[in-house]
């Protein structure tokens, strides 16, 4: 098997501050990868890198294109990387506003990525926005409302459905559950287990919820200060970690 | 099917001033096909340290874990998932789930991750539960509200739901009453019968010497202690 | 006239905006910025279309000004008596005389020919700003032909009206790379956009320009399953009887009584001249009277 993703040297500064340094990491189709860390260690730096939504200073970001060729996405031209960005890959935001439109229904938000990829046809558009509501549970009648009259956890489930229409091979997560309350998440994340399962997507996923990654990530990545200090299989981090740092992040919070 | 040798294991506690904690030296263990093997030694001897380490769950310091070919201690993570998924069965002490799953799909998830058909699986999970005597009502509630002895049957029924090539088994008899207990021994000897390499933790001495073909008190290899110390 | 420079605007700025003209014919359905200038009228009173016809006269043309078809509105009057007095040029209300034409919101009836130019006024030149406000990032969707967005907006309509319920204003994807908004016309004069004369259309407030050169292919966007249709209301003018012109409602009374004629005066008038009457409509001679 092939690296879907080859993330190569990658490092991103703030002026003098280090946003991220020398990451280097292979993701495999099917695998989902958590980012953990503290507030400011890097985590949503390098996944905007990673998404093409910050250039890094150096270091190469290559992924499989569905020819198979590997190319990297941090010199590809911008149209080729926004092309990427609206079929293979998918970004769910931490604010559901960052990611949808809030004065369009939620079946145009979901239609938008197929108009965008030149579907022209409003009923089978409208079908497929009533099948993905229906598969993150929002029912079929709240199809023309927008998603200021939607609750948190239904405004994520939306801009999930939003992202997952075309296909996507590989989803970036900055902190989906945030701000959602408890019983909330676990919906969510119950939800987005399946759809990673069932479509075989990979992700990368950013967060500091532990609990969030012991249940949807393969992988785990520790941040620290712009660096990786430690990555391996997201059960073995958690429960045997190496370094003092990881000891520290799962020692201080509450078992999960 | 389980090939261990030279293994060793440290934890290194950064947060208590960086001390080093030898726990397992030298290990060394094999199991064929069809054999049970029981892990023995007192409390803290390091009998589910080594289980995790076999899971990949605890990095070992040291030496090899070969099972069905792939060394777990220098395997990638999807490696040892792959392995997880197909080959290595894992019964826990305690049941670890996804919130709002329904009992039936929490058993049946190991036979759909490798690819099982979804109606075939559910059958297979319903039989399972149906063994273990859970009753049927509690079958399409999630497990998280169930009581701790309900809880560890269905951790069993997950665990033996799929035929894993082969099985680690953390005390799997624990706290069960006489007639789920013969269940789960009948289970055992059912994997063994289809060629499953097991490794078990059994403090219940009747069920291991039930089941269990060998016994290996892991004492041996815990550095500063003796086999048969207290 | 000799406080003036022809057509008002200095030569200098008159270049500039030929400079932008230009560009955008090179260029049909591109947004080209040019420097607006101050111009003795407000805003929203159509400065954009006037420094393009300002750039665009010369002496020789004979200039013809319409507000939603009509030659006689305030706003109409006032551009053309502005130009008769800065420029000195010709002017006209017949279609068919007028070389070059501003309008607000209408293609003439007639169909223009190779020797004509059709000025557009123009409030809003960004078709996609209706659903992304930031210039910075409409600009980006255009370089990159990002439309997916301009559907969405057709698609909302049909969601919340069963049809696409756009009217005016409706946006087109020209020669097959810019989608342009053709300001506020009925989506019933769209198809005449493909035409001979070439359209220049100017945004004072917004300091854009853009054009389509003659014979240049101009599609109306929408679903296989709701296709565009140059609507208009279902009628004939009450006053000419034409059944293949776009209609003003006209209330008569407080009664309710209505009547429908052609929003073109230039050409219901004609029609009329020419013996043509309509159902509520008078032989033209006594109507002259
Ligand atoms: N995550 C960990 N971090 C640090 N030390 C650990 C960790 N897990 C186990 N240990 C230590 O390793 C040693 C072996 O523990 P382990 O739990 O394997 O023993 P055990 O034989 O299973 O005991 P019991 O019979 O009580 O279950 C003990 O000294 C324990 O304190
Ligand atoms: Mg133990
Ligand atoms: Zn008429």
């Amino acid at each position: 098997m092939t690296p879907l993703l080859q993330v190569q040297n990658i490092s991103k500064f703030y002026g003098h501050r280090i946003g991220c340094q020398d990451v280097n990491f292979d993701l495999y189709p099917g695998e989902v990868m958590g980012i953990v860390g503290e507030s400011g260690s890097g985590k949503s730096t390098l996944l905007n890198c990673l998404a093409g939504f910050l250039t890094p200073e150096t270091g190469e970001v290559r992924f499989e294109m569905r020819d198979g060729e590997m190319r990297d996405t941090v010199t590809m031209s911008e149209p080729e990387r926004r092309m990427l960005s609206r079929t293979d890959w998918a970004f769910v935001h931490q604010h559901a506003r960052d990611g949808l439109r809030m004065n369009v229904s939620a079946g145009g938000n979901v239609g938008e990525r197929l108009m965008a990829v030149g579907a022209r046809h409003y009923g089978n558009i409208r079908a497929e926005a009533v099948d993905w509501l229906g598969r993150v549970e929002i029912s079929e009648e709240r199809v023309d409302d927008r998603p200021t009259q939607f609750s948190g956890g239904m405004q994520q489930r939306l801009q999930i459905a939003r992202n997952l229409v075309t296909g996507p091979r590989l989803v970036f997560m900055d902190e989906p559950t945030g701000g959602l309350d408890v019983s909330v998440q676990a919906r969510l994340l119950d939800l987005l287990r399946g759809l990673v399962r069932e479509m075989g997507l990979s992700a990368i996923i950013v967060t500091h919820d532990l609990a969030v990654v012991r249940l949807l990530a393969d992988r785990l990545m520790v941040m620290k200060d712009g660096h990786v200090v430690e990555t391996g299989l997201t059960d073995q981090v958690l429960d045997d970690p190496q370094h003092a740092y990881t000891q520290l992040l799962v020692s201080s919070v509450l078992q999960v | 099917m389980i090939e261990i040798r030279n293994l060793s294991k440290t934890f290194t506690l950064h947060n208590q001033g960086g001390a080093v904690i030898p726990v397992m030296h030298g290990a060394e263990l094999v199991v064929a096909p069809g054999e049970c093997v029981a892990l023995t030694g007192a409390s803290g001897a390091g009998k589910s340290t080594l289980m995790r380490m076999i899971y990949g769950n605890y990095l070992a310091a040291g030496g090899s874990i070969v099972v069905d070919g792939v060394d777990v201690v220098q395997a990638e993570p999807r490696e040892i998932l792959a392995l997880r998924r197909d080959v290595l069965g894992y019964v826990s002490q305690f049941l670890r789930v996804v919130p709002r799953v329904p009992t039936v799909d929490v058993v049946a998830e190991p036979l759909l991750a490798v690819g099982a058909e979804g109606e075939a699986a559910r059958a297979k999970a319903r039989e399972l539960l149906a063994r273990l005597n859970i009753p049927e009502r509690l079958w399409s509630l999630s497990p998280t509200s169930f009581s701790g002895g309900e809880q560890q049957r269905v951790n069993i029924a997950r665990g033996f739901a799929h035929d894993y090539p082969a099985m680690l088994l953390d005390e799997p008899t624990a706290s069960l009453d006489a007639t789920n207990r013969e269940t789960v021994l009948s289970l055992i000897e059912e994997a063994k019968a289809r060629g499953a390499a097991i490794v078990g933790i059994f403090h219940d001495e009747a069920a291991r010497a039930r089941v269990c073909d060998r016994e290996i008190d892991v004492s041996i290899y815990t550095p500063g202690l003796t086999a048969g110390a207290a | 006239m000799s406080d003036y420079n022809f057509a008002y605007l200095d030569e200098q700025t008159k270049r500039m905006i030929r400079r932008a003209i230009l560009k955008g014919l090179a260029i049909p359905g591109y947004q080209v910025p040019f420097a607006s200038r101050e111009m003795p009228m407000p805003y929203g009173w159509g400065t954009g279309g006037v420094q393009v016809s300002a750039a665009t006269l010369t002496p020789d043309d004979t200039f013809k000004v319409i507000d939603q078809g009509a030659d006689d509105t305030t706003n109409a009057v006032s551009i053309r008596k502005f130009f008769e007095k800065t420029a000195g040029v010709a002017t006209t209300e017949e279609t068919s005389a007028a070389s070059v034409i501003q309008t607000r919101h209408r293609i003439p009836e007639d169909e223009l020919r190779e020797d004509q130019i059709l000025v557009y006024q123009v409030p809003i030149p960004e078709p996609l700003r209706f659903l992304e406000p930031s210039e910075v990032e409409t600009r980006k969707m255009h370089s990159l032909e990002e439309y997916g967005l301009m559907h969405v907006k057709l698609y909302e309509d049909i969601a919340k009206h069963g049809a696409i319920a756009t009217s005016y204003a409706y946006p087109v994807k020209v020669e097959g790379r810019y989608v342009m908004d053709p300001s506020p016309i009925p989506k019933f004069d769209n198809p005449k956009m493909e035409m001979a004369g070439i359209q220049l259309f100017g945004a004072g407030r917004e300091q854009r320009i853009y054009a389509l050169p003659p014979y240049c292919q101009v599609v109306s966007l929408d679903f296989d399953d709701f296709p565009f249709e140059a609507s208009k209301a279902d009628h004939a003018c009450d006053m000419c009887g034409a059944t293949d012109s776009y209609l003003d409602e006209v209330i008569m009374d407080d009664a309710g009584n209505r009547m429908f004629v052609c929003s073109d005066t230039d050409y219901c008038a004609s029609r009329r001249k020419a013996g043509h009457v309509g159902a509520q409509g008078t032989p033209f001679e006594e109507d002259a009277a």
